[in-house]
């Protein structure tokens, strides 16, 4: 039993976990057309590597990073989910906050779903774990909790001695996690392996359930042994938030703008770590996911894998839906965001989607009576009712001193708000607009940077210009002075000449005399 | 298929302000019900006159103010307001005043702030002491108990005595007396000692008659609002913890000019001042540390005036003062943050 630090605050919302827990991941098949998104995680985006009408085979890399070596950056190669022929590469609407479309590759499949030829890597142990970390990158692996950091980033060795795999699933809905700890208990131990070997031989692995999941918790605790040790953590939102689940084990605050890594810690999820086990022993790159598929507005709510690139329809169909729908959500409920419609594809990143049929109630907003129970519930420590006060004066100053950035977007605070304040709504929009003015002040910065540049060349060269005109001036002047002087003493010498000759004449006109 | 797009959280707890109001009432009860088995109806009928009052002044600013009328006024709290001064006044109260200073409250206290959530001060504790200030003698002038006067003033007693000013078949005199804090303070000045003083019946067998049941009763609503999460423990124990430390240390000192830290705790406003008034959010401070020194220093206030300032009970002073100091209790005490 390991000593467990509970973390201020947090919330305790109805789980709504049964809906979707209770039947075994299924296999969603195969669409027609696969929109593969270009940008599927945090970082940088790829560039395709295939043209249209290219035959291509599942698994293949068909938009790879821009750097040649994807271990070196901040992204995740795409492959082709299944086999089929390029038809596009274009823009599409793809599930983002943003709402605005992105360059995505279409597949048309063949519904052979060929594979292209496989190298796993079984005998991993045998090889440097910076060629397996390597080889993780290769097989576009990003963080499936609903991040989408690519994972080979946090797989660099430098001290790392506590490998945590996140297995909490604190958001409500979501059970994607739960059914693959059940299902898949040894393909998440053995990449929890595979990853103590590539962070080259951290000495613990603990694998944090919620205490919620006791059937996850007690398949994986009969197979975990030697320095894998399975532990139950409290059902707390946001238990899953990476540097909760870190202060719950072991006490150790991990702010903002530090890396885990830097005290020797690294959190993977356990979806994550399964695709690892995929890619190592399998070959297998990410393409598939499994994604909660659940809420009000679906008769069968449950868990599929499903390929990447699959429209949502395509799924959402196979659970049938009820009439009358109201509202899609990707992600939990907590800090998922709603979509405008179910034409867009599945990606890394999707981990849930919640159709509903009841029309959301937005109770009217009323003024903060500085209750406290934001307070009390921020597992920040923050004071988010003098951040929405900050925020609404549009004190940014102020705001970012109440620590604004802190802020994980958990979403606690509004959930207990008694005024139903959309507080979450009030930081996204400083965050914004404090970034837009930095962005601003840069410009400005960089442009009377230029402007001055531009008036030092000027003045620089006026200043030359004038330098060489009075140069040549002078020079001009110069020569023309030495010249009426040597014209004068010419004439001048001419005089004497006459003078003296004349001089000579007479006298010796005198001698002559 | 075309969905409603909007931002998130999607999950809300059932909480609201007219949840957090309502409960506030339903905690006032007990203390109301044995309120009116000791002093008699006068309160009821002051909960009626101030409730009216509350509701249209709330309603009429809201009007002027081009608020919208109904959430706010279904909201719960000017009826809050209206039944926390309701407890506060004496009973036999002229029905006027009880209407004076509920309008004051919700008008000046509240609406010429801002209206709910705005109001820097306790709209029940600024009418409180507005007419402490202006109405001394009405403001100190208590039913005397059933026990000792021989006469229970019933309902039509009491709307009696509110409206027309006289008592049937009695005069005012004989059914009214001084209260405990009251009674204390004029006879300290006396030289009386303690101990002397507290063998007038008024004292009873305790510290003082009544006044221990109906603090006891408040005392259990207070627990049930901190057991229902409306209110944190740090006010109230803050507030009580205030009056027992500085009371103690005087007792002790001498025990024959300073009454005892029960005789403080249990008599006046204290119990219904620590978990009714004082953790009133809007004007409180906001982090458990600083709800701690506004709890403490309400305490120590409210033990100062009582024994070296000119009123019997400092309970609305002391809490006008800690919400002027709330700014500044505020700003020192933010709670260190997370990685920070």
């Amino acid at each position: 039993m390991i000593q467990l630090w509970p973390f201020h605050g947090g919330i305790e919302p109805k789980s709504y976990k049964t809906l979707s827990n209770q039947v075994a991941i299924k296999k969603a098949g195969i669409p027609q057309f696969l929109t593969l998104p270009l940008l599927q995680h945090i970082g940088e985006p790829t560039k395709p590597v295939v043209n249209i009408a290219d035959k291509v085979l599942k698994g293949q890399i068909i938009a790879h990073c821009e750097n040649e070596d994807c271990s070196l950056s901040l992204s995740a190669p795409i492959h082709a989910s299944s086999s089929g022929t390029i038809v596009a590469i274009e823009s599409h609407a793809v599930p983002h906050p943003s709402g605005l479309n992105a360059p995505c590759i279409v597949i048309a499949t063949d519904g052979n779903d060929e594979w292209i030829e496989r190298f796993p890597l079984p005998n991993y142990t045998d090889i440097e774990p910076d060629i397996v970390r390597n080889y993780i990158a290769q097989a576009g692996i990003v963080g499936l909790g609903g991040a989408g950091f690519p994972s080979h980033v946090k797989l660099v060795h430098n001290n790392i001695d506590t490998l945590i795999i996140n297995g909490a699933e604190c958001e409500p809905y979501i059970t994607c996690d739960d059914r693959i700890m059940q299902e898949h208990p040894a393909d998440v131990i053995v990449g929890a392996q595979i990853l103590l070997h590539v962070l080259g031989g951290a000495k613990n692995c603990i694998i944090a359930v919620e205490n919620n999941k006791p059937q996850a918790y007690k398949t994986l605790s009969n197979l975990a042994q030697g320095n894998i040790a399975v532990v139950q953590v409290p059902t707390l939102y946001p238990m899953g938030g990476e540097r909760q689940l870190i202060y719950t084990l072991t006490g150790k605050e991990v702010g903002r703008g530090k890396l885990p890594a830097s005290i020797g810690i690294v959190v993977h999820n356990v979806e994550t770590t399964r695709a690892i086990y995929r890619a190592i022993y399998q070959g297998r790159p990410l393409i598939s996911r499994a994604v909660t598929v659940t809420g009000t507005g679906l008769e069968t709510p449950q868990n599929f894998e499903i390929l990447l690139g699959t429209p949502m329809e395509f799924i959402l169909k196979q659970c049938n839906p009820k009439s009358n729908l109201k509202r899609l959500i990707m992600g939990g409920p907590m800090m998922g965001f709603s979509l405008p419609n179910n034409k867009m594809p599945i990606v890394k990143t999707t981990n849930c989607l919640i159709l509903s049929d009841k029309e959301e109630v937005k109770p009217l907003q009323m003024p903060c009576i500085r209750c406290g129970a934001c307070a009390q519930a921020c597992p920040i420590n923050l004071l988010p009712q003098q951040l929405y006060w900050y925020a609404k004066a549009k004190d940014l100053k102020k705001i970012q001193e109440y620590h604004l950035f802190d802020c994980i977007d958990c979403g606690c605070c509004a959930y207990v708000c008694p005024s139903h304040i959309p507080l979450i709504s009030y930081y996204r929009y400083a965050k914004a607009e404090i970034r837009a003015n930095e962005q601003e002040s840069k410009k400005s910065e960089s442009a009377k940077h230029r402007h001055e540049f531009r008036t030092f060349r000027l003045e620089r060269i006026k200043a030359e210009k004038k330098a060489r005109l009075q140069k040549l001036k002078s020079k001009s002047n110069a020569s023309k002075e030495s010249a009426i002087k040597a014209a004068l003493e010419r004439v001048k010498a001419k005089k004497q000449a006459i003078i003296i000759q004349h001089l000579i004449d007479n006298s010796s006109d005198s001698h002559l005399q | 298929m075309q969905f409603n797009t909007s931002a998130g959280p999607f999950l809300h707890h059932d909480n609201s302000v007219s949840k957090v109001m309502r409960q506030v009432l339903y905690a006032l009860i007990p203390g109301i019900i044995t309120y009116v088995y000791f002093f008699g109806w006068g309160i009821v009928v002051n909960i009626v006159i101030a409730s009216i009052t509350a509701l249209i002044c709330e309603a009429t600013m809201l009007w002027l103010r081009k608020r919208p009328i109904k959430p706010f006024l279904t909201d719960g709290s000017a009826l809050v307001t209206a039944w926390l001064l309701s407890s506060a006044l004496p009973p036999f109260l002229p029905w006027w005043m009880t209407v004076l200073a509920t309008g004051f409250a919700i008008i000046f206290a509240k609406h010429l702030y801002g209206g709910l959530g705005y109001n820097p001060f306790n709209p029940t504790v600024a009418a409180y002491a507005m007419l402490l200030i202006s109405f001394p003698v009405e403001m100190t002038q208590w039913p005397a108990l059933a026990s000792l006067s021989g006469h229970y003033p019933d309902l039509m007693q009491s709307i009696n005595i509110i409206f027309i000013g006289q008592p049937i078949g009695f005069t005012l005199d004989a059914i009214t007396s001084a209260t405990p804090l009251d009674t204390m303070k004029t006879a300290l000045t006396q030289f009386k000692t303690v101990g002397e003083i507290m063998n007038d019946p008024l004292f009873g067998n305790f510290v003082a008659a009544g006044w221990e049941w109906i603090g006891l009763s408040f005392l259990l609503g207070g627990c049930w609002l901190i057991y229902q999460k409306v209110t944190t423990w740090h006010i109230p124990i803050a507030v009580l913890s205030g009056v027992f430390l500085i009371s103690s240390l005087f007792f002790l000192f001498d025990s024959d000019i300073y009454p005892s830290p029960l005789f403080h705790i249990i008599s006046g406003g204290t119990i219904i001042g620590a978990f009714f008034i004082a953790t009133d959010p809007i004007t409180a401070a906001t982090s458990n540390r600083g709800r701690i020194i506004y709890g403490i220093s309400i305490g120590l206030l409210i033990y100062i005036i009582r024994t070296w300032g000119g009123y019997p009970d400092g309970v609305a002073f002391a809490v006008l003062l800690m919400n002027m100091a709330v700014p500044l209790i505020d700003y020192y005490t933010k709670p260190r943050v997370f990685g920070h």
